[in-house]
């Protein structure tokens, strides 16, 4: 559903990764996934759409992203961080809310949904 | 062109004068510090910290205001001389810079007064952080030369001496004090004032002698000091000599360049804080206003703030010295303010003295008693920060509440004029800050600090502030808001009921019916507790799952590596050896740290997600359940032994322990519970520390209710006593349900019980009266509860969707988390440091090596 189109001439290394199921995902509760070395939360919206970001906490230095609360604020889909509360938008990985803090954000990968599988945008660029 | 402001002095005032400009200055400006110390600028005023073992970096004024590129500070040169002719200073050094601004703030010297002896070696001053280095060596040398307390004498009975005798004090030395006139701190304390000051010193082991002028100092063979001689011939043996008898104005600089100085020293200033040349200001304890220098470092910062606004090309003034002081002398807080010592023609005092508990307070006012004019304060000077602001204005109440002793008799509150300054560090005003209310969006003291820097120096005026803000918020028609969070306008309260009324069992229903969006981690986990008391059922059946704070979701405890802490139900504190063991093998199996928690049961550490569930296994096998470490429930009913073990026990405490852990586990509230059981009046248990403690007398139980620990400690307060055992627990089922459905979201049953409506009264009337009719309710809901009791770990691992949850990673499910490290630490584990894992000391890389899979 929230499919962003590869563009190879600015992503020549990037390719899609296939991850997990759709189905294995449960709405507004997130899951970790493991990208060689690189932790990413996983998020599925009750509009079926999927948020893919840091799972590392960048305030933290623990990777718990995906173990956060699910909310919105105004219009932006977020998480909080379940460690020190700071909340960021899913689709951007800016955080909203840095409880005092410098600013950080959460890496986000682009996303897409073929055939119930849940496949992410990956490259050495990244 | 930049400006070249010279500052002679590197003192607070020149600390404060240069926060001031840089901060405001919008032209071009260069600006030097010249220091005769070779430190930065430090707080000369908290200069008795070091004897608290404050170091002289803790003494530092804030650095980042001299880290600006404008600025350039120069210590441990002083200025020779001033070349007005030419515009320029000569250094000490040698170094010549011109200026197209000079400003003065030298500050002053300690005197010396004319005393023979007075150069002997073990007399000192009390002015610089290097005078009280020296002081203290002296202490600690002579105290091991001589084997015994060193002691001291200190000239000067003024504030500067009794905190130099509190110094002495503190490195153990036992101090004199010597004062000329007939009392303590005779610039700011009358005679009946100055006794009771005098007697609370001497109670504190300081020795006090007034009208008593020294007239030389002795020193021994060996060159020591070791007595002084007073005007009536008599020989005080001492091992040191402090003089803190007043400073002279550092004004020699002003004087040889032919500057106008007073009479009795000091740079005579205009209001603009000019000197007779425009070209030269004097700020602080070196300027002379109406023919008066003052050792107070607001005023000085006030002149600071004139000094820059002038050379910015402002137009304020220097309104004069306001001689207001509180302060803390050997714990004696001791205020003076205002017209203190009523010279206004017509004054009229009220004076409350209470020689027993050591206070007294004095109030000037106006000949019609209405408009206060200043006052004294000793002993207990909590009426300073409401009643300082209010010089000069009406006094709006009865005089005498002001008085009385702290707790008593709530103080009325005066509307303070606009020009009252509220706060005398920063010199701002009730105007200003009801100006950032409404200009600058302020809410909260915190916001008015960033904005006004009021109430960001000494603290002593910020509940000052704090009723401003919320008197101008209310004005404004707005109030401190209840509401939830951006996705509910409802308080906890109106939640609660608001669910329990509609019958609503979901979050997404509450929220589509009450509320806005998608909810957040605020708002979930109250919907989450609300529906666990109202509708009960599993944490993760459904969608309970998503409202869940992480422990809750997870039924552990995270920890800072993002692994968890598992603590199974020790009901009472009771555990058999069995128990132990098993705890003990799982621990070693998972390599998990294992500690005692202050709740009398054992908490392991280290559990990584996908080992949760392969651990309770284990622990529920062996007749162990979750102790809802991890929730906003009741957590541990701590007992003392009782009856069965204890020769003094009453009653059997453990016993009814367990018997309420077991009743009331699992039961969620707005934040956690904790009980305690003692079994007689000695209260091993510390129950009145808890949500509910309950203490066995000969009568039957006794009840207290609303106590708490960790930050803000309360003691409980007695519910009933002499209960049997089923009054006790209908009592504490009714307390705990009653809190449950009208608490604020994370409000613990002490502050609760605080805003009540009748406090502890009020509650007995509610929950043993049934002066709501709501007793039936309460009763019926706590039964729904016992009956309905699962063990949250056990349900879990009976269900096979629960379980999927406790994967680690969704494409890995049982690969750890590969970022874990620990070192080894007294003979357990802990999480590397950031900087162990950069060296690579890492010893472990997970808790265990694979033991069970």
């Amino acid at each position: 559903m929230t499919a962003q189109t590869l563009d190879p001439a600015t992503a020549p290394e990037a390719s899609w990764l296939r991850v997990c199921r759709v189905a294995d995902l449960e709405v507004e509760r997130g899951r970790a996934a493991l990208l060689g070395s690189t932790q990413v939360a996983l998020f599925l919206l009750p509009d079926g759409s999927v948020h893919a970001v840091d799972n590392h906490d960048p305030y933290s230095g623990a990777n718990v992203i995906s173990r956060g609360i699910v909310g919105t604020r105004g219009e932006a889909p977020t998480v909080a961080s379940p460690m020190y509360k700071q909340v960021f938008d899913l689709r951007t990985g800016a955080c909203l809310d840095t409880q005092g803090k410098d600013p950080a954000a959460l890496r986000v990968w682009p996303v897409l949904l073929q055939d119930g599988d849940v496949h992410l945008l990956c490259g050495d660029a990244r | 062109m930049t400006a070249r402001i010279v500052v002679v002095g590197a003192g607070m005032v020149a600390h404060r004068f240069a926060d001031s400009l840089v901060s405001r200055a919008e032209q071009d400006i260069s600006l030097t510090i010249l220091g005769e110390e070779s430190r930065r600028p430090y707080d000369r005023v908290g200069l008795t910290r070091f004897f608290d073992g404050a170091g002289a970096e803790d003494l530092e004024l804030d650095p980042a205001v001299l880290e600006d590129p404008r600025i350039r500070l120069v210590t441990g040169d002083p200025v020779a001389q001033i070349d007005r002719a030419a515009r320029t200073v000569r250094t000490a050094s040698g170094a010549e810079l011109g200026y197209d601004h000079l400003v003065l703030a030298t500050g002053s010297s300690a005197a010396r007064p004319p005393v023979r002896g007075a150069e002997h070696p073990g007399c000192f001053v009390y002015r610089t952080l290097d005078d009280v280095e020296q002081l203290k060596a002296h202490v600690e040398r002579r105290a091991s030369q001589l084997g015994r307390p060193v002691r001291g004498v200190v000239i000067g009975g003024g504030l500067l001496g009794l905190e130099a005798a509190g110094a002495l004090q503190g490195l153990d030395a036992e101090p004199t004090v010597i004062q000329s006139s007939d009392r303590l701190m005779s610039a700011q304390l009358d005679l009946p004032a100055g006794a009771v000051l005098r007697r609370l010193i001497e109670q504190r082991g300081i020795a006090v002698r007034t009208r008593t002028r020294t007239t030389s100092v002795l020193a021994g063979e060996d060159g020591e000091v070791h007595g002084v001689v007073f005007d009536d011939d008599t020989v005080l043996e001492t091992d040191l000599v402090v003089f803190t008898v007043g400073v002279r104005p550092r004004d020699e600089l002003a004087r040889a360049a032919g500057l106008v100085c007073a009479p009795r020293g000091g740079v005579e200033i205009d209001p603009s804080c000019r000197t007779s040349d425009p070209d030269i200001s004097a700020i602080g304890e070196v300027a002379s206003f109406e023919g008066m220098c003052v050792g107070l470092v607001a005023p000085g910062y006030a002149m600071a703030e004139v000094a820059a606004d002038r050379i910015l090309g402002g137009g304020a003034t220097f309104a004069g010295y306001d001689l207001s002081t509180k302060l803390k002398l050997s714990g004696v807080d001791v205020a003076s303010f205002g017209d203190a010592f009523a010279t206004t023609p017509g004054a009229l005092d009220v004076v409350y003295t209470d020689p027993v508990s050591g206070v007294h307070k004095k109030l000037v006012l106006s000949d019609d008693a209405k408009t206060l004019l200043g006052g004294m304060l000793v002993g207990d000077a909590s009426a300073y920060g409401a009643l300082r602001p209010l010089v000069g204005g009406a006094l709006g109440g009865d005089p005498a509440a002001y008085l009385m002793p702290a707790g008593g008799v709530e103080a009325p509150t005066a509307e303070l004029p606009d020009e009252a300054v509220v706060c005398s560090c920063a010199s701002v005003t009730a105007g200003t800050i009801r100006g950032a209310v409404h200009e600058e969006g302020c809410t909260d003291v915190a916001g008015i600090k960033a904005c006004t820097k009021a109430g960001a120096t000494c603290g002593s005026c910020v509940f000052a502030i704090k009723g401003l803000v919320g008197a101008e918020l209310a004005k404004m028609g707005r109030s401190v808001s209840t509401a939830l969070c951006e996705h509910f306008e409802m308080s906890r309260a109106q939640l609660f009921d608001a669910v329990r009324v509609s019958g609503l069992t979901t979050f997404s229903s509450v929220i589509e019916r009450f509320g806005r969006g998608r909810g957040c981690d605020v708002c979930k986990p109250v919907l989450a507790s609300i529906l666990a008391v109202l509708v009960r059922g599993h944490v993760l059946d459904g969608e309970n799952a998503t409202l869940q704070d992480t422990n809750d979701h997870v039924m552990a405890n995270m920890q800072k590596d993002g692994t968890y802490s598992v603590v199974p139900r020790m009901a009472g504190g009771e555990v058999t050896p069995e128990g132990l063991i098993v705890i003990g093998e799982i621990a070693r199996d998972y390599g998990l740290y294992t500690k005692l928690t202050g709740g009398q049961r054992i908490d392991m550490f280290g559990a990584r997600l996908e080992q949760l569930p392969e651990i309770w296994r284990r622990l529920v096998d062996a007749g162990f359940e979750s102790g809802q470490a991890y929730g906003k429930s009741l957590r541990t009913v701590k007992s003392c032994v009782g009856s069965t073990w204890c020769r003094y026990g009453v009653l059997d405490s453990v016993g009814m322990a367990v018997n309420l852990e077991l009743r009331y586990r699992g039961l969620r509230a707005p934040h956690k519970l904790k009980l305690g059981v003692s079994g007689c009046a000695r209260e091993c248990a510390e129950a009145r520390g808890k949500d509910a403690g309950i203490i066995a007398t000969a009568q039957g139980w006794n009840l207290y209710v609303g106590g708490n620990g960790g930050a803000t400690p309360r003691h409980a307060e007695l519910l009933v006593e002499g209960v049997d055992d089923e009054t006790l627990i209908r009592t504490i089922d009714r307390f705990f349900m009653y809190y449950i459905r009208t608490a604020d979201k994370l409000q613990r049953t002490a502050p609760w019980l605080e805003a009540l409506e009748g406090g502890i009264d009020g509650l007995r009337e509610v929950i043993l009266e049934d002066s709501l009719g709501i007793c039936a309710d309460l009763d019926a809901l706590m039964a729904q509860h016992v009956d309905s009791y699962q063990d949250e770990w056990a349900a879990t691992l009976a269900d096979p969707a629960k379980l999927a949850r406790f994967q680690s990673f969704v494409n890995a499910p049982s690969t750890p988390d590969p970022d874990l490290a620990y070192v080894p630490e007294r003979g357990q584990v802990r999480p590397a440091s950031i900087d162990e894992r950069r060296s690579g000391d890492v010893l472990i890389a997970g808790t265990t090596l694979e033991v069970r899979r």
